[in-house]
């Protein structure tokens, strides 16, 4: 299924601020728990999108959501599609966690969750937020929810 | 009108049936299917005996996948011959199933090497299909003692799926080391010092001489006892078909970037072929799932009329035992062939990456794995090493080390 017309998340980094607060609004938003304190407070999170930073460079990385996705041609699990809304989801039901996704992202975009299953950002779409909650919550609008390219 | 046949029905398969129907909707597509399954995942028996997966769930495809494509699958069907001037393939009762292009992703078959006694061991598995598995499940016990012949990939996944539920496992290999298809040394010894902590006992550099009832005779004069023995040797590419057919093979099927076969109208995907490697510049088995769906889906376009490629093959494993992850990718070249090595290593963790000529060729990573993604992407795409800083990347796979325009690219726009 070759998808690209969709609303993809961007990053402009000349607006990033390293804040990482992306981080944490993604981590309580995939959660499901009513309360940000209670889902994060004192715990490890493992966040969908990750910030990056080296020196005067910052800005985060996240599921490109490719065109022609290698990580749906090569999960030994057949658990990541590209659905006809041109997202790429995993089936953690499916998943075993042999991390084939992680040898081939390019971009380094998808992780496993503290339970060792593989996940990645799939847009907030599964999840009560209703639109990406790192662009919704990013204080600089350093990251967009958009139609590109 | 095409008439599409497909010899075998693994991931390589369902791969060139999606590239087919990609841009051919209509015509009709038969799969000759040796097993009774729905294509399932392989690579997850072991994941199976180790409870992480059902039977249900190792699909590789939903269930209505057959139908919505309109595929006929022909299940417990075997091919006999292939007769390229007629476009037919013959199956084992004689019957004729005429093709106007055909796709072989017959696979591989375990290899056994002659062993004296063998055939007198009852309970014997070898372990490369779910109904190897189920058939080993039934045979374990909790005070089984098991021998595995093969520390490869499949022996090891193997121990892993059945550990916790028998009573001791030996893993032998005529190999000075464990994984010796993918690992050095260094990397071979951690990973096996990690197995024998969660009791999985080692036999290398030795093989079995004769099974004397339930006990191997070893070369070295070790006498191993056992209740099950597994054969994880090693596999073979299924040639058979092809190779009298008159076609071009090596270890495996020689296909072209095309996965086009050297007969007309035959193209072939899978564990089945030899492929071309961009990391040594030319073909060898590579024997891996990403790799069959790749040329399965290029076979599939090909065949169908659109011109496709896949020359971006290179070996890679991801592999883990008992939590302990490692990733490899590539060719290792040493410092006579002109390589040079990266290295980092401490307790929890190991790093070589290899580069030649300015290009990054392999790698191997045992513990820290995290986006390991960044490296196998600068191997397939052969991205000089004068576009990256390097020396930060090779400590770190992180797009800091490349331009800020390379940056725009991949998180500004549509990649």
């Amino acid at each position: 299924m070759q998808v690209s017309k969709m609303k993809r998340v961007y990053v402009n980094e000349q607006w990033c601020l390293g804040c990482h607060l992306c981080e944490y609004n993604c981590a309580f938003a995939n959660s499901g728990k009513p309360d940000m304190a209670v889902a994060l407070k004192g715990k490890i999170i493992y966040p969908r999108i990750r910030v990056e930073q080296d020196g005067q460079i910052t800005y985060a990385v996240n599921c490109r959501h490719c065109t022609d996705p290698i990580c749906v041609k090569s999960c030994i699990a057949g658990a990541i599609s590209k659905d006809a809304d041109g997202v790429v989801r995993i089936d953690q039901e499916k998943c075993v966690g042999c991390m084939t996704c992680v040898l081939v992202c390019p971009y380094g975009a998808v992780a496993p969750n503290e339970n060792g299953v593989m996940q990645k950002c799939e847009l907030c779409l599964q999840n009560s937020c209703g639109e990406p909650a790192c662009v919704k919550g990013c204080p600089n609008r350093a990251i967009v929810y958009e139609e590109r390219g | 009108m095409e008439q599409y046949v497909i010899i075998g029905n693994g991931v390589a398969a369902v791969s060139c049936i999606e590239g087919i129907r990609s841009v051919d909707t209509e015509s009709p597509i038969t799969v000759l299917a040796a097993e009774p399954h729905p294509t399932y995942c392989r690579p997850l028996i072991s994941y199976y005996l180790e409870g992480k997966t059902t039977v249900e769930r190792m699909v590789y495809r939903k269930k209505s996948f057959y139908e919505e494509n309109h595929v006929t699958v022909r299940y417990g069907v075997t091919a006999h011959k292939i007769e390229i001037h007629t476009h037919e393939v013959f199956l084992e009762d004689g019957e004729s199933v005429p093709y106007t292009k055909l796709c072989i992703a017959a696979g591989s078959s375990p290899f056994v090497p002659p062993m004296k006694g063998l055939e007198k061991v009852e309970k014997q598995f070898r372990f490369q299909t779910l109904d190897d598995a189920l058939a080993l499940e039934q045979a374990l016990t909790p005070d089984a003692k098991v021998l595995i012949v093969g520390a490869g990939l499949i022996g090891l996944k193997c121990a892993e799926g059945i550990h916790g539920r028998v009573a001791s496992i030996t893993v032998c290999d005529l190999a000075p080391r464990i994984l010796s298809s993918i690992f050095d040394d260094l990397c071979a010894a951690r990973m096996q010092a990690h197995l024998e902590q969660h009791g999985i006992s080692f036999l290398l550099n030795d093989t079995v001489t004769e099974f004397k009832g339930q006990t191997a005779v070893m070369k070295s004069g070790a006498k191993v006892d056992f209740d099950i023995l597994v054969a994880a040797v090693g596999v073979r590419a299924n040639i058979g078909l092809v190779k009298a057919a008159g076609g071009n093979c090596n270890r495996g099927i020689v296909v072209d970037a095309r996965c086009a076969t050297s007969m007309p109208d035959v193209y072939a995907a899978g564990d089945c072929t030899e492929g071309y490697d961009l990391t040594i510049g030319a073909n060898r088995v590579l024997a891996l799932l990403p790799n069959a769906n790749m040329q399965g889906y290029c076979a599939g376009q090909n065949m169908a009329g659109k011109a496709a490629a896949f020359d971006k093959g290179i070996p890679m494993n991801s592999i883990g035992f008992f939590g302990l992850h490692a990733m490899t990718a590539g060719t290792y070249f040493s410092e006579q062939e002109g390589g040079v090595c990266y290295e980092e290593c401490d307790d929890k963790h190991i790093k070589r990456i290899y580069t030649k000529d300015d290009h990054m060729t392999g790698f191997l990573l045992i513990g820290d794995v995290e986006k390991a993604g960044i490296y196998t992407a600068m191997i397939r795409n052969r991205t000089p090493l004068y576009s990256v800083t390097y020396d930060a990347l090779q400590k770190d796979p992180s797009f800091a080390s490349f331009s800020a325009e390379k940056r725009g690219q991949i998180f500004g726009g549509v990649v």
